[in-house]
């Protein structure tokens, strides 16, 4: 999948970060270009998803540096910080949906904070962005009254309220059925040809991360071990990636 | 275990340390725009109006309590006449604003830790930081002030309701009537005793939502985590409310000496 604009919209170097005792993330550099779609793997427990939050500013970093488009988020003030992150979209591995919301709300809540539009035009938009990903029909449900695939959709479709030129995907078809995760797959590579978004998936899934990823990078023991094309590490004899590719095939 | 004490103050320490810094960003977010209105309004529903049927029962059981103990006591030394004064003394000084203060603790506390915990375990918290909202503002911030606003209400009815129910108790004994029960209790209360005591359960609001927000908000280990958020919550808020009880009532006294 060819990336046709070549800036920069995410760059990592020598990044940083410990929990105690327990080194998670041991140097990573990376560098994602505008309208990439990344996909991060490795085996679980690696810092994948800290590494996620340590890109949106989440977790502080140890050391090393996180620029998004340019500015160094670890030098940004709580409120210069703020304005970076209304330019991503995260969609969390559990969804993360506000429990005491209706699905509807869920979606309208970046919208009514960020968004100018007239409120029928914002309800529209999330009316519009849940019809896409199939949950129409459950606009006055809570997040308790849906299913776990159903909540990720809702995730989705709150991950793109707003138009985000950068979005971070945690695991977005853990827990689904194969069907439901090539959906969201297709729809994740779908959104990228659309709006032309740089994206960052981190997954397990093998399958999945073909149909949407231009470059993976496999992390192992907080370094990222090998990048490349999703053909190239499925050839690759390095025996990190031999071994991960063999055995989630 | 001069090791194991050292231990426990430095974590006292760094709790103190942690609630002081949580405080300041709170009070910030407070008072500065963007406010939550509508996320205000929710909470002062949650806080004040769903609390008010157990604030009031709480307070007429004390009202009811109160009479029946002092009524024998009174006549024992000749002075049964003073009981209305006594209980409408007793209720808007000092039992009306603790049980109030005890009751919102209880409640509201562990649910506020509770609530807050399990967004924190379930990454809601994160999220909402992501998408570039405060959640010291939109969180925290309004369930403090629903805290102040409705706790002085709140203790207005807990008192409304132990008087009266003070005066139900004592009339079955000996009936008398509302008018000139009311009569006897008020006529030595003057306006300025009423409106210390009620506004010292705004600093117990402020408590209280404060420790439950600060502990609901740094609530690790999952589920186990919540429910060590909600106790923890509730113990502690409620033990900050009676020592601050006691700072209060001695300030009070000196700020207002006939108070």
């Amino acid at each position: 999948m060819a990336v046709e604009n070549q800036g920069s919209a995410i760059d990592v170097t020598d990044l940083h970060k410990s929990f105690g005792t327990q080194s998670v993330l041991n140097g990573i550099r990376l560098e994602v270009k505008q309208g990439e779609t990344l996909v991060v793997m490795g085996r679980s427990g690696t810092g994948k998803s800290v590494l996620l939050k340590l890109l949106i500013g989440l977790e502080p970093a140890d050391s090393g540096a996180v620029r998004i488009g340019g500015q160094d988020i670890g030098n940004l003030s709580r409120n210069d910080l703020n304005e970076v992150r209304k330019r991503i979209g995260f969609l969390f591995q559990q969804a993360a949906l506000y429990d005491s919301l209706t699905i509807e709300q869920n979606v309208m809540f970046p919208l009514e904070r960020h968004s100018r539009k007239p409120q029928e035009e914002q309800k529209e938009r999330a009316r519009e962005l849940l019809k896409s990903v199939g949950m129409e029909k459950d606009l006055e449900k809570l997040p308790s009254q849906i299913s776990g695939g159903m909540q990720k959709r809702v995730g989705l479709a709150r991950a793109l309220a707003l138009d985000f030129e950068i979005l971070l995907f945690d695991e977005p078809t853990a827990g689904l059925d194969p069907i439901t995760a090539t959906e969201i797959s297709h729809l994740i590579a779908d959104l990228k040809k659309q709006r032309h978004m740089t994206a960052v998936v981190v997954t397990h899934d093998i399958p999945s991360a073909r149909i949407f990823a231009d470059r993976v990078a496999l992390i192992d023991q907080g370094k990222i071990v090998v990048e490349g094309s999703f053909d190239d590490l499925r050839s690759s004899q390095i025996p990190f990636a031999k071994e991960f590719f063999e055995n989630g095939c | 275990m001069y090791r194991d004490v050292g231990t426990l103050l430095a974590s006292a320490l760094e709790w103190f340390g942690e609630l002081a810094l949580f405080c300041a960003r709170l009070a910030k977010a407070a008072v500065t725009p963007p406010f939550e209105w509508r996320e205000l309004l929710r909470q002062c529903d949650a806080i004040g109006a769903q609390a008010l049927p157990l604030v009031a029962l709480a307070g007429a059981a004390t009202g009811v309590v109160l009479s029946l103990e002092t009524w024998d006591s009174l006549i024992r030394f000749g002075a049964k006449s003073f009981l209305p004064s006594i209980i409408v003394f007793s209720m808007v000084k000092e039992t009306g604003p603790i049980i109030t203060g005890l009751v919102v603790s209880g409640r509201a506390g562990a649910g506020i830790g509770a609530e807050l915990g399990s967004m924190k375990v379930t990454e809601q918290i994160d999220a909402m930081e992501a998408s570039a909202v405060d959640p010291y503002r939109y969180l925290a911030a309004t369930r403090v002030l629903a805290c102040i606003l409705m706790l002085p209400l709140l203790t207005i009815t807990a008192d409304f309701c132990g008087i009266f129910m003070g005066w139900v108790a004592n009339t079955l004994a000996a009936p008398v009537s509302l008018h000139l029960f009311l009569e006897n209790g008020l006529k030595n209360v003057e306006f300025a005793d009423y409106i210390p005591p009620i506004l010292k359960t705004a600093v117990f609001g402020a408590i209280i939502g404060a420790i439950a927000c600060f502990q609901g908000m740094r609530t690790r280990g999952g589920t186990e985590g919540v429910g060590r958020s909600a106790t923890s919550s509730v113990v502690l808020s409620s033990l900050f409310v009676i020592v601050a009880d006691v700072v209060l009532v001695r300030l009070i006294l000196t700020i207002w000496p006939s108070a």
